[in-house]
């Protein structure tokens, strides 16, 4: 196993923890829309998964690439739309 | 393939950047902007750098996917937002397995390690995409939101997870055999049903918050599979920020997730007698003499619950703010962490209404305002502002954090009837001398009393 690639998963977790502990509670939701939109980085995946596996692989990776950009358009612009609301005095 | 990954650090650099620019909503705007950036970045250094790729598969994907997610994001209601999520969420973890299996069935020679997070973001992917869809059940109202128990659950969760442990091991030993990868994708969906359905409507924020968190660590696992370090590094941010709302979501209900998960709050209790035998005696107010004692205050802090969005009474309280506001009085607005249906919730609806967002304040920042409060307007919130939590020990909601309402010099509660909150108890709140109830529906009630103020 490569130990570089883990290392990489555990930063980013630090990371993580580190930035959205900041983000305060009035922006939860499109921080949640927007995470749903980030999740969608399995969208690479699925655009790997649509050569790997001949027949079955190619569906399996074409619902894949749907449900992806699913997450990735609606998450995108629903997160857009909510946070245009958010308006000062 | 070395200048690939130097795009997906870019993209992961422009993911973090987004998340950072989200702590203030004057800039959050751009953030999600950078990030959507580097997702356009990330797939299209995926495109152009695989070989062979079947482009007419991927844009056939891409455009219905893009539609469906269009047309959600357009059409969904504020109030819709914990069920977009919980479907998007089961749309990712959906995705990550997906891809898994897509690796799994490519066949040939699959190392240990890589056959282990196969197993493993199956499990998650799967999971999160059969609870997701529970989830969304629940709160749209397809499935009973009381927490659905059966005799021995527990024992069947217990001995679903010891098989799949065994079953997985078996994937990894003989990857050959079909049967055992078919039952690890069998139990998962099995066991995300078995794990949602106990947990009660009240603790859906949670729930939803938990299944963001595995639809981040589904593509995590799915990097490990693709060695990819954009999903390795964007799963794992989205895993540590569902990880942080859940236990935010469970300190606002002084739950521990092991309570929320297993307890299956929100079934009929047994009523102890003790709560029916105290009948509480309150004043019950018009508008107009609401009205009066409106026009008398200086500052007034207003506490939406779930009721006021129900009522979509949110645009009537704002047009009353903003008359008191014209009056030179103070207002602000106080938000529970579990005022809505989702971590945010309530602030977002009520941002929609164009209620400024310096104006809403979170518990701890609320709570020391209390005390100079003239008047405390509660619509529709119960359980959050129930003294009981303080001190009755037997209580329910006994520790849960509540606003302290009852500090105010004047509470003025709207509910439509006496009927108890979504922990099934009485609020003795009601009874406090300095309470003052004002029945009706909300957005009635508000616009009523606007009507009183103005002709006052």
């Amino acid at each position: 196993m490569d130990i570089n690639i883990l290392t990489v998963f555990i930063l980013a977790i630090f990371v993580g923890i580190e930035i959205i502990s900041k983000v305060p509670p009035t922006l939860h939701t499109p921080l949640m829309s927007g995470s749903n939109a980030i999740s969608g980085i399995a969208v690479v995946g699925a655009i790997i998964a649509t050569k790997v596996g001949g027949q079955t692989g190619t569906w399996l990776g074409l619902i894949a690439v749907i449900f992806a950009t699913v997450n990735v358009v609606g998450g995108f612009m629903v997160t857009d739309r909510m946070l245009k609301m958010f308006k000062r005095k | 393939m070395e200048y690939t990954n130097i795009f997906y650090v870019l993209a992961s650099v422009l993911f973090i950047l987004g998340i950072k620019k989200l702590s203030h909503p004057k800039t959050a705007r751009h953030g999600n902007f950078l990030a959507f950036i580097g997702m356009l970045i990330a797939i299209a250094v995926t495109l152009l750098s695989y070989g062979e790729l079947d482009f007419k598969i991927i844009a056939i994907g891409m455009i219905i996917g893009a539609m469906i997610g269009a047309t959600f994001a357009i059409k969904v209601e504020m109030t819709q937002m914990p069920q977009m999520v919980a479907i998007f969420n089961g749309f990712g973890g959906g995705a990550s397995a997906l891809v898994a299996a897509a690796e799994f069935l490519k066949g040939g020679e699959i190392t240990s390690f890589t056959l282990g997070t196969i197993v493993l973001s199956i499990f998650v992917g799967t999971l999160t995409f059969s609870g997701s869809f529970i989830a969304f059940g629940k709160l749209q109202g397809f499935i009973s939101g009381q927490p659905i128990v059966f005799p021995g659950q527990k024992i069947l969760n217990a001995l679903m997870a010891i098989s799949l442990i065994f079953i997985g091991m078996k994937v990894v030993q003989f990857p050959t055999e079909m049967n055992f990868f078919y039952a690890v994708i069998a139990i998962s969906a099995i066991i995300g049903i078995t794990l949602t359905i106990p947990i009660g409507g009240a603790d859906m924020p949670v729930v939803i918050s938990l299944l963001n968190s595995y639809s981040g660590v589904a593509a995590a696992a799915t990097g490990f599979v693709l060695m990819n370090n954009g999903l390795i590094i964007a799963g794992a941010l989205v895993g540590a920020s569902g990880l942080i709302l859940t236990n935010i979501m469970c300190k606002g209900m002084n739950r521990s997730l092991t309570n929320v998960i297993f307890g299956a709050v929100g079934l009929e209790q047994e009523s102890s007698g003790d709560g029916e035998a105290k009948q509480i005696s309150v004043k019950s107010y018009s508008t107009e003499e609401a009205a009066m004692i409106f026009d008398a205050a200086d500052k007034v802090i207003v506490v939406p619950g779930y009721g006021l969005a129900v009522a979509q009474a949110q645009h009537a309280v704002r047009e009353v703010a903003e008359l008191l506001e014209s009056k030179g009085k103070k207002v602000l607005y106080a938000i529970h962490p579990v005022a809505g249906r989702m971590p945010g919730h309530m602030n977002v609806l009520l941002a929609e209404a164009n209620i400024p967002y310096e104006q809403l304040k979170d518990l701890d920042e609320i709570n020391p305002e209390f005390e100079d409060c003239d008047v405390a307007l509660v619509l529709g919130a119960n359980d959050v502002v129930n003294p009981a939590a303080r001190h009755d020990t037997s209580s329910p909601i006994y520790g849960m954090p509540i606003l302290d309402v009852d500090k105010s010099r004047t509470v003025i509660i709207n509910k439509r009837t006496m009927n108890t909150g979504f922990a099934g108890i009485q609020n003795e709140l009601f009874g406090f001398d300095n309470s003052i109830m004002v029945f009706g529906d909300a957005k009635d009630m508000l616009q009523q009393l606007l009507k009183d103020l103005k002709e006052l």
